[in-house]
Formats: C-alpha cells, sequence, structure tokens
C-alpha cells in the first residue's frame, strides 16, 4: 500500500499495520484485537501486541543517527552523551520525566536547539551518514529533511486551511505541478481530509484544537520529509483527536521514521516501535535505557525504567 | 393532578432587581442633593466649587453606602470604582468639548464649495462663501502621503531588525528610537531646513516637509510595529523555520501577515502623530495661499499652516476659516483611519 492513498477505513490501516509487523495475520482477521489491549490490558501486553519492526537500514539509508550529543544552555549542562539510531520507517518513543532534555534533543535533530541564544552542543547528529551540524550544510535543506510537530498547535493564522498545508512548499520556495493532488493526500495521510475538504478556503484558527494539530501534520507531510519530530502532539489534546493522531503516526510510519516525546505511556507503548528512556537526576539528561518497545515495558533492564514505566515515580 | 412540566425559560439571575438598584440610585440623589446644598451654603462658588465637592461627595456618598449594606471590602470597592469613573470622566469630558467646540465653530463656513478653490484671490476678510482650502488639502495629501511611503518601510524594518534580526546593534537601535520619540517636531522641521536646504542648497517644497515629518513618523511607527512584533508567538516563528524556510522567508510570509492588522494600526498611529504637525513645515514648506501641484518644488499649503495663518491674521472671519480647516481635517482623517481599519480587517474572520 503506497502511503499516499491512505482511506482512513479500518481495512486501509490494518493493512498497513500487516506490512509493517508482517506476521499479524490472526490478529487482522479480527479488528478487536487490535484496540482491545488499548483499553483493558497494562502497558506491557500493550507493548507487546505491536510488535516492533526490526529496523534494518532500507534503501541504502541508514536514517538519522545521534552520536555522542551533549547540550549546554550556558553554562547548564542538560544533556549528557546521548547516542541514538533512529531506523527509517519506525517510531520511535522518547519518555521520561519532565526537564529531562527529551525535547532538547528533537530540536538538536533538526538544528532548531540553535535558536536558543545561550545554547550549545557537542557530538554529532548523522542523517544518511552525514553529520547535519558539518559548517556548510545548508540547514534549511535539513530542515526539509527532518519535519518538526510541535506541542501546541501552531497554524499560521494569516493563512487558509489550504495554504496551511501547501505553506512549507512556499516557504521552502518549491515549485509543484500539481497542487490539488498534494493538497488531498497531504490531508488524507493526517487524518483530517473529510473534516475538511469543504471548508479549504477558512482560516486554519477556526478548526478544533485536535484537527489543528492534524493541520500542522499536514503541513509537515507537504515537504516530504524523511524523519518527522512530534514534541508531545498530543498533550493538549482530547482522547478523541490522540487517536485519530495515533491512527496517523502509524499510517506514516510506513513511509519515514518518527520521534515522538510523550509522557503518555499508553501511547508510547501503543504507537512506537521502540522506547527510549531519559532520566534526569538533578544534573544533565541521560538516556538510561533504550529498546524495542515491548522490551522496555515488559522487561526492562534497569531498574529505573521499570519504576518510571509502571508509575513508581516521574 | 397536572403533571408539572419545567419548561427553561432563558433568565439572567444576576440582573439586579429595582430593590437592589434603590439604594445606589438614593445614594446619586443624596450625592447631588448635598452637593448643592454645600455650594450654596459655603464660599465654594462657581463651576469649578462644584465640581470639586461632587467628586468628593460621590467618593463619600458610595463608600458609606458600600459599607452600611455590606462591610469594608465593599466600601473600598466602592472608592476605587467612583476613583476610575472619575479618571474615565477626566479623559473623555475635555475630549467631547474639544470635538463640540470644533463641529459648532468649525461647521460654520462648511459648503462643498471650499473643496474648488483656494485663497490665492480671496482676501482674508471676504465672507466664508469665497475662496477654498483646496491648497491646504492637495498639501497635506502630497506631505503626508510622502511622509507615509518613506516612514512607514524605515519603520516597519527597523522593527524586524530589533525583533526578528536580533543583531548587535539591536539595543541601540532601540535606544535611538526611543529617544527619537521624544524629540520636539520643531528639531526635525530644523534638521530638515539645516541639511536638506541650507546644506544642499534646496529652497522650500512640499518633499522638504515630507521629510520632516518622516522624522518624526520613524520612530512610532517603528515603537508600535516593534511591540506588535514582540507579541507573534515564538511557535509560530519556529514552525516556518522548522519547514525549511529561510529567516526571510519566515518574516515576509507567516510573521509580518499574523501583524498586519497591528502594523496597520503602527502606520495609521504615525500618520497622527504627523498630520497635525505645524512648527516642521513652517521651516520646511513655507506655507502658500494657492494650490501647487508640484511637491518637488515651491511653497505649500497644509492644514496646519492653514489654520495657523487664518488665526494669526486675526479678525472675524479668518478665525473662521481656521476653525474649519480643523474640522475639515479632523473628518478627513477620521475617513482615512475607518478606511485603513476597514481595509485591514477586510480579509476573512480571523479566529
Amino acid at each position: 500500500m503506497s502511503s499516499t492513498d491512505g482511506k482512513n477505513t479500518n481495512n486501509d490501516r490494518e493493512e498497513t499495520m500487516s506490512q509493517v509487523t508482517g506476521k499479524q495475520s490472526r490478529a487482522i482477521q479480527d479488528p478487536s484485537t487490535i484496540k482491545q489491549p488499548v483499553a483493558t490490558h497494562s502497558l506491557s501486553d500493550v507493548a507487546s501486541a505491536r510488535r516492533a519492526k526490526f529496523g534494518q537500514p532500507t534503501n541504502g539509508s541508514t536514517g538519522l543517527e545521534a552520536k555522542g550529543v551533549h547540550a549546554w544552555f550556558g553554562k547548564k549542562h542538560v544533556l549528557e552523551d546521548i547516542s541514538l539510531d533512529f531506523y527509517t520507517g519506525t517510531v520511535n518513543a522518547l519518555i521520561g520525566p519532565s526537564g529531562c532534555g527529551k525535547s532538547t534533543f528533537i530540536r538538536i535533530l533538526n538544528r532548531m536547539h540553535e535558536f536558543i541564544p545561550t545554547a550549545s552542543l557537542a557530538g554529532q547528529v548523522l542523517l544518511d551518514g552525514k553529520d547535519v551540524y558539518e559548517s556548510g550544510v545548508d540547514v534549511t535543506k535539513i530542515r526539509l529533511r527532518v519535519g518538526m510537530v510541535f506541542q501546541k498547535p501552531n497554524p499560521f493564522p494569516s493563512m487558509t486551511i489550504r495554504e496551511n498545508v501547501l505553506s512549507g512548499l512556499k516557504l521552502a520556495q518549491i515549485k509543484i505541478e500539481n497542487s490539488d493532488e498534494l493538497l488531498e493526500s497531504c490531508l488524507r495521510r493526517a487524518g483530517l481530509w473529510d473534516e475538511v475538504k469543504d471548508r479549504l478556503s477558512e482560516y486554519g484558527g477556526a478548526l478544533s484544537g485536535g484537527q489543528q494539530q492534524r493541520l500542522c501534520i499536514a503541513r509537515s507531510l507537504a515537504v516530504n520529509p524523511q524523519v518527522l519530530l512530534m514534541d508531545e502532539p498530543c498533550s493538549a489534546l482530547d482522547p478523541g483527536s490522540t487517536l485519530r493522531i495515533e491512527e496517523t503516526i502509524r499510517e506514516l510510519s510506513s513511509s519515514m521514521s518518527i520521534v515522538i516525546v510523550t509522557h503518555n505511556m499508553q501511547q508510547a507503548a501503543r504507537v512506537s516501535d521502540y522506547t527510549s528512556f531519559f532520566l534526569s537526576d538533578g544534573g544533565p539528561g541521560r538516556l538510561i535505557e533504550s529498546g524495542t518497545t515491548a522490551e522496555i515495558f515488559t522487561n526492562p533492564k534497569q531498574k529505573r525504567t521499570e519504576d518510571y514505566v509502571s508509575g513508581k515515580f516521574g | 393532578m397536572s403533571q408539572t412540566l419545567l419548561v427553561a425559560k432563558p433568565n439572567r439571575p444576576w440582573k439586579l432587581t429595582p430593590k437592589q438598584v434603590l439604594p445606589d440610585l438614593l445614594g446619586a440623589v443624596f450625592t447631588v442633593a448635598s452637593t448643592l446644598l454645600i455650594v450654596a451654603l459655603s464660599p465654594l462658588k462657581g463651576k469649578l466649587g462644584f465640581a470639586i465637592t461632587l467628586i468628593f461627595m460621590a467618593i463619600l456618598t458610595a463608600t458609606a453606602v458600600s459599607w452600611i449594606r455590606r462591610d469594608r471590602k465593599a466600601a473600598m470597592n466602592s472608592t476605587t470604582t467612583v476613583l476610575v469613573y472619575i479618571a474615565a470622566a477626566f479623559v473623555i469630558l475635555p475630549l467631547i468639548s474639544v470635538l463640540y467646540e470644533i463641529v459648532r465653530l468649525g461647521s460654520v463656513g462648511f459648503s462643498l464649495g471650499i473643496f474648488t478653490d483656494d485663497m490665492a484671490e480671496t482676501s482674508s476678510e471676504s465672507p466664508l462663501t469665497e475662496g477654498g482650502l483646496l491648497h491646504a488639502v492637495i498639501g497635506t495629501a502630497y506631505i503626508v502621503t510622502f511622509a507615509t511611503l518613506l516612514a512607514t518601510p524605515i519603520g516597519i524594518l527597523t522593527a524586524l531588525y530589533i525583533v526578528e534580526v536580533k543583531g548587535r546593534f539591536a539595543g541601540l537601535v532601540r535606544f535611538f528610537v526611543q529617544a527619537m520619540s521624544g524629540v520636539p517636531s520643531i528639531v526635525a522641521g530644523l534638521f530638515i531646513f539645516a541639511v536638506w536646504m541650507i546644506q544642499l542648497g534646496n529652497a522650500y517644497s512640499g518633499i522638504a516637509g515630507a521629510f520632516a515629518l518622516t522624522v518624526l513618523m520613524i520612530p512610532t511607527v517603528a515603537r508600535t510595529s516593534e511591540e506588535v512584533l514582540k507579541l507573534i508567538p515564538q511557535d509560530l516563528r519556529e514552525a516556518g523555520l522548522a519547514l525549511g524556510a529561510t529567516q526571510w522567508r519566515t518574516v515576509a510570509m507567516v510573521v509580518v501577515p499574523a501583524a498586519r492588522s497591528g502594523l496597520i494600526t503602527a502606520v495609521i498611529l504615525g500618520v497622527a502623530r504627523v498630520v497635525g504637525e505645524t512648527a516642521p513645515l513652517l521651516l520646511t514648506v513655507g506655507g502658500a495661499d494657492a494650490i501647487n501641484l508640484n511637491p518637488t518644488q515651491g511653497n505649500m499649503s497644509a492644514f496646519p499652516y492653514y489654520v495657523w495663518k487664518n488665526l494669526l491674521i486675526g479678525n472675524e472671519n479668518s478665525i473662521s476659516r481656521a476653525w474649519l480647516g480643523v474640522f475639515v481635517l479632523m473628518i478627513l482623517v477620521l475617513i482615512i483611519f475607518t478606511l485603513a481599519r476597514y481595509l485591514s480587517t477586510s480579509r476573512g474572520v480571523k479566529k
């Protein structure tokens, strides 16, 4: 199934899932087995139900890789020696208590970190094997390939829904032949098409919070990124909108890698293939443990990870 | 028994009942009555004495009524409420009085004929039906339009430098802009007079006046734009940049459109700042009684000059003309501002 025709019916989604997971032929026959764990079972069940794709570098792409990343704000050391590999076509959740540097970390991945005047960093971020912080790299091209969805929905207030979706092309000065087709495919992939197809010339601010967030996702899809960073994309949304966005994330994961910061354990267990646990003990944030989501939620190696995912602290 | 059906009726339970309003009403009556009594009995005479006593009694009555009916907190609340109303009255009353005087005295000479003639061949003593102020309309239109065309881009770009570029000299530029906004208008006129006219050897012209007004207008436009741009959430800038846009594209396509209505307000405030300036124009434009269609050469008139000159002549008709000038300028400015406001919000409903 190609990523652009995503009609939001259950069947289609399950097809995507089957492609993604490969081995869930039973679950597919009975749709309830996919949704059931979400409501009733423990996190570890949820996590195991969604079997990880063991990421293999596809199409010669090694995806995104952070190597020994440190970060500072002024003199304050906020991230220490983070090395993480994000394989193409996987969903990667970053979990951890507030202030442990998750957001700082994903902002480092698409070079948004440098907008904070006191910020500095060390280490490498490799996109397809090339360091994005190398001198001479065109930072706008990096951000085109590594898109970002923010915590608060932030559609451009002066633009209509249509203009919002296509704004990335205009902003980056990319010419395109068939913008209507792209508009529809982006909105479909973000799961918003049916709700807005008759009101494309309304302002983006007229939508509800959840719709606005999906509009922002559609906006970042229009420039066809290779990696999508999501900084707590559902923290301001109701459960219904959250579910829609999680479906969207699953659909997208077949065509790009996704890094999602979340405070919602359930969400991490539901959508991600890999989970990384960050923690700061007053000092800089460290990567405590990283592994497949099933591993982290069922059989974590570290005591602190277990305490966190089971809700004993944090 | 019939079942009682509860039909919901829209109601406003918070609305004050007549009984609740009564003490306030009585308080107001008491205030006025006691004021009249005090003025009659005491040596406090005249309008000023009346006003002072009224304010004093209003505060006293409101506080006392609240204290008796409720408690000390309510009394404090009433005191501040009355003080706020008095402050508002201090702003509104002079304004209304000024507007009333302008309309009363200015509308005397008003006819459509004044928009078709100048004062070149009319004596200052001739009746108001003769002559007109077309030369002032044209002069002000030229000078203010040129000043706006110059000051708007400079002012907004200055604000963008301070807020968006945040360059090394942003603090210094902001300091100079603030300092400039405190410069007396005649200094702006003298500056252009000294540099443009004496040093560079140019004569009186509309364009020189526009330069002087530009100097005055830039700080207003820049400071207001700066405040408006600061209100645009950082989120939007980051969203633009995260889509792979350069800073210039983000500013031009995201930040400025989002701030559009506020930026138009900035320009309107700038125009309001300069449209009534007399002193800089006296030094740079010189003033005239005849229409001058060439802004690059020769003396010109303008509304402030027209008012100033007619006031100086000082006979009955010329003073009427001065008021007429103020009246027409006020109406024209009102029309232009309403139009600008309408155009700035006409593109769809935001929210």
